[in-house]
């Protein structure tokens, strides 16, 4: 298939209703308000249901409505809004409901800016609402890639039974690159029996339920959510890595803040320094063990994000004490330069050779 | 002559006397002699041949106790 | 021999966890026999509320989806735009209705949302131990009101019924009571009318029943019935405020 030229927001919309997504519940925010625009005029295209919902919090709740009776569903917002949704995404977790949730992240705390950010980071890796749950979480870092995970996500989604974040800053929802809508691979999925359809009089009721007041009967219900949370660690992690062999820095970035750390590993080459980079593409199940790929030489990690350091966390768990790990970040909006970026490299590997 | 039948499924009464207070009638009392598995007395009639089958104490029934048939 | 009265098809052999004399009860009743009735239990999908009632996708023998507390309106929206020609209904309490819920019903109602809702209104937080809910009459002592709600404090409780009527896209208001048995059968008519608003596809109906907690009134449940009659149905009075037929 050809390539045609895409704005982030709008690919989000695209790839969604090409993996058959014909559900859409939302509300806008800067800075991904472009993605209820787009499914509002193509959603009644292709015979599906685009629902302007009174807040970000009804919308996740239609979601999980529209999951749990059988749909491939999506809602889409921007940090605060993504907060509002938590209720709902730790519902769809508990009562296994698949569904997408998109997040453009902006800058924060609280109403923060509508500049790009990457600053919720826990929130997605860590569950982000009550209780025991992971949600899957892709963090593309470019628009072809959003197109290809969020086709993804909802295969995944309806897979697991359970709903998979795709998480990307407000740069790459507003920015245009080309993209082509690969053929996928045909997963196999299992029917949704368990959906709310109607009995029809002729099965006995199915139940979308996250409530459990026995003890032991949530405590099996958890383990079992547990199972397949370490099914995903085990099979679901997606990473970019080269140069860790040999490198004397390597950095660690995900999303745009990768595209800007690739540009500086370039100045370092230049000035002698070797460097490696590893870029999650799931930021959870986040790709531990590539990090027992890095050679010798190297002398320190650093990692770069659009926040105060949240993803030092995991690569401090990546690295087991190893090597000393860095930070170099910016937050409100502020967007890291390649100078800057070069500069902790040269700091970590002892000045210019 | 009796003109209704009224059965009571003992075990889900939970004594509250809905019933015995809308019976036009007044047959229905707690059986203060016996409890059920849930620990309440039952609710039950006390001479079924005034029973005129109005239904009343089974729509007032919050747990579905009751069964009345029209003879 | 005919029989008169016996338990719903509509509902599951799962008993009641409600109190004694909780007419919860008596509301499922007539939800089940509704949809019993119109022919419909295999096509219905109900949505359960935060609540005492939340178990209540345990009783419905029909498909139930669990929603989180006051957003059962939305996730019946999301239930209805998938499956439009099943039959979907929301059945909440005050605290969840009246009060964390009120955006998601309020524009439920406002889109014309094709659902049917009943809203079991019984002026108390029962679930939790009987604290002060949006519908406590002034006066009314509850935990969080030990001395009877203030309205100089709190307002006055809120009128659901009334406030929905002003709604558009509500084409099936009215509040009913199951404190007699003559009563209970006008409820009963008024659930299976808001069941035949959505399938006439006409837009959002509600049904208000003002119901009974005899365990946080602190009464019996013969008394609790008194009591509803003698304070509650002079403030939210009976009736119906909107019906779809009126309208052509």
């Amino acid at each position: 298939m050809a390539k045609v030229l895409m704005k982030g927001n709008e690919a989000v919309g695209a790839a969604a209703i090409k993996a058959g997504c014909r559900y859409f519940f939302g509300y806008p925010i800067t800075p991904s308000s472009e993605i209820p625009e787009y499914m509002a005029k193509a959603m009644p295209e292709v015979g599906g249901v685009f629902l302007q919902a009174e807040s970000e919090i009804a919308a996740i709740n239609m979601v999980y409505g529209a999951g749990g009776a059988g749909a491939r569903v999506m809602t889409a917002s921007s940090s605060p809004g993504i907060s509002l949704k938590q209720e709902g995404i730790t519902y769809c977790a508990g009562a296994e409901v698949p569904c997408v949730i998109v997040n453009m992240m902006r800058g924060g705390p609280g109403l923060g800016s509508i500049q790009p950010g990457q600053a919720d980071y826990y929130q997605s890796t860590r569950g982000g609402g009550n209780g025991d749950y992971r949600t899957l979480c892709y963090a593309p870092a470019s628009i072809q890639e959003i197109v290809d995970y969020v086709m993804l996500a909802f295969d995944k989604a309806d897979y697991y039974r359970n709903p998979v974040l795709v998480i990307a800053d407000g740069m790459i929802g507003q920015m245009m690159e080309a993209v082509e809508f690969k053929d996928r691979e045909k997963i196999e999925l299992p029917p949704k029996d368990w959906a709310t359809t109607g009995t029809g009089g002729k099965r006995k009721p199915n139940k979308v339920n996250s409530l459990y007041l026995q003890a032991e009967q949530l405590e099996i219900h958890n383990k079992r959510l547990q199972q397949k949370y370490k099914e995903m660690e085990e099979n679901e992690v997606l990473y970019e890595a080269y140069g860790l062999e040999d490198a004397e820095v390597v950095c660690v970035a995900y999303g745009t803040t990768s595209r800007i750390v690739k540009s500086a590993m370039k100045l370092a080459e230049e000035k002698g320094i070797k460097t490696g980079i590893i870029r999650p593409i799931t930021v959870w199940p986040f790709p531990y063990d590539v990090f027992k790929e890095i050679g010798p030489k190297a002398k320190g990690i650093l990692a770069v994000e659009m926040s105060g350091g949240q993803i030092v966390d995991d690569v401090k768990i990546g690295i087991e004490g190893r090597l000393p790990v860095y930070f170099n970040g910016t937050t409100g909006g502020m967007v890291p330069t390649p100078g800057s970026i070069l500069a902790s490299i040269e700091k970590i590997a002892g000045g210019t050779k | 002559m009796a003109k209704g039948r009224t059965t009571f499924n003992d075990d889900a009464c939970k004594g509250c006397e809905l019933c015995v207070s809308v019976c036009p009638v007044k047959i229905i009392e707690l059986d203060k002699e016996r409890i059920n598995s849930k620990g309440y007395s039952p609710a039950y009639v006390t001479d079924q041949e005034k029973c005129i089958a109005c239904g009343n104490c089974a729509i007032m029934c919050p747990d579905s106790v009751i069964t009345v048939e029209r003879l | 021999m005919a029989i008169v009265y016996e338990k719903s098809k509509g509902l599951t052999d799962t008993p009641f966890h409600y109190c004694p004399g909780c007419t919860h009860g008596i509301i499922h009743k007539l939800v089940a026999e509704s949809l019993v009735e119109l022919g419909v239990l295999g096509e219905a999908i109900g949505v359960a509320p935060v609540g005492c009632s939340v178990l209540a996708y345990e009783y419905f023998n029909c498909d139930m989806q669990e929603a989180a507390h006051g957003r059962a309106p939305a996730v019946a929206t999301g239930i209805k735009r998938v499956h439009p020609d099943k039959v979907v209904f929301a059945y909440q309490g005050d605290g969840d209705l009246a009060s964390i819920g009120t955006a998601e019903v309020v524009h439920a109602a406002h889109r014309g949302e094709k659902i049917t809702t009943i809203f079991v209104n019984n002026a108390i937080y029962g679930m939790t131990g009987g604290q002060m809910a949006p519908t406590t009459l002034v006066g009314q002592r509850s935990t969080t009101s030990p001395f009877g709600r203030d309205e100089a404090h709190c307002g006055k409780p809120i009128r659901i019924a009334e406030m929905l009527a002003t709604i558009d896209g509500a084409k099936f208001v009215e509040r009913v009571a199951v404190n007699s048995p003559a009563n209970v059968r006008k409820a009963k008519k008024a659930i299976k009318r808001a069941f035949e608003c959505q399938l006439a596809g006409k837009g959002f109906a509600i049904v208000e029943v003002l119901s009974t907690c005899p365990t946080n009134w602190g009464f019996t449940p013969v008394k609790a019935l008194e009591w509803l009659k003698d304070n509650m149905i002079p403030y939210y009075p009976l009736g119906n405020f909107r019906d779809f037929e009126e309208e052509k």
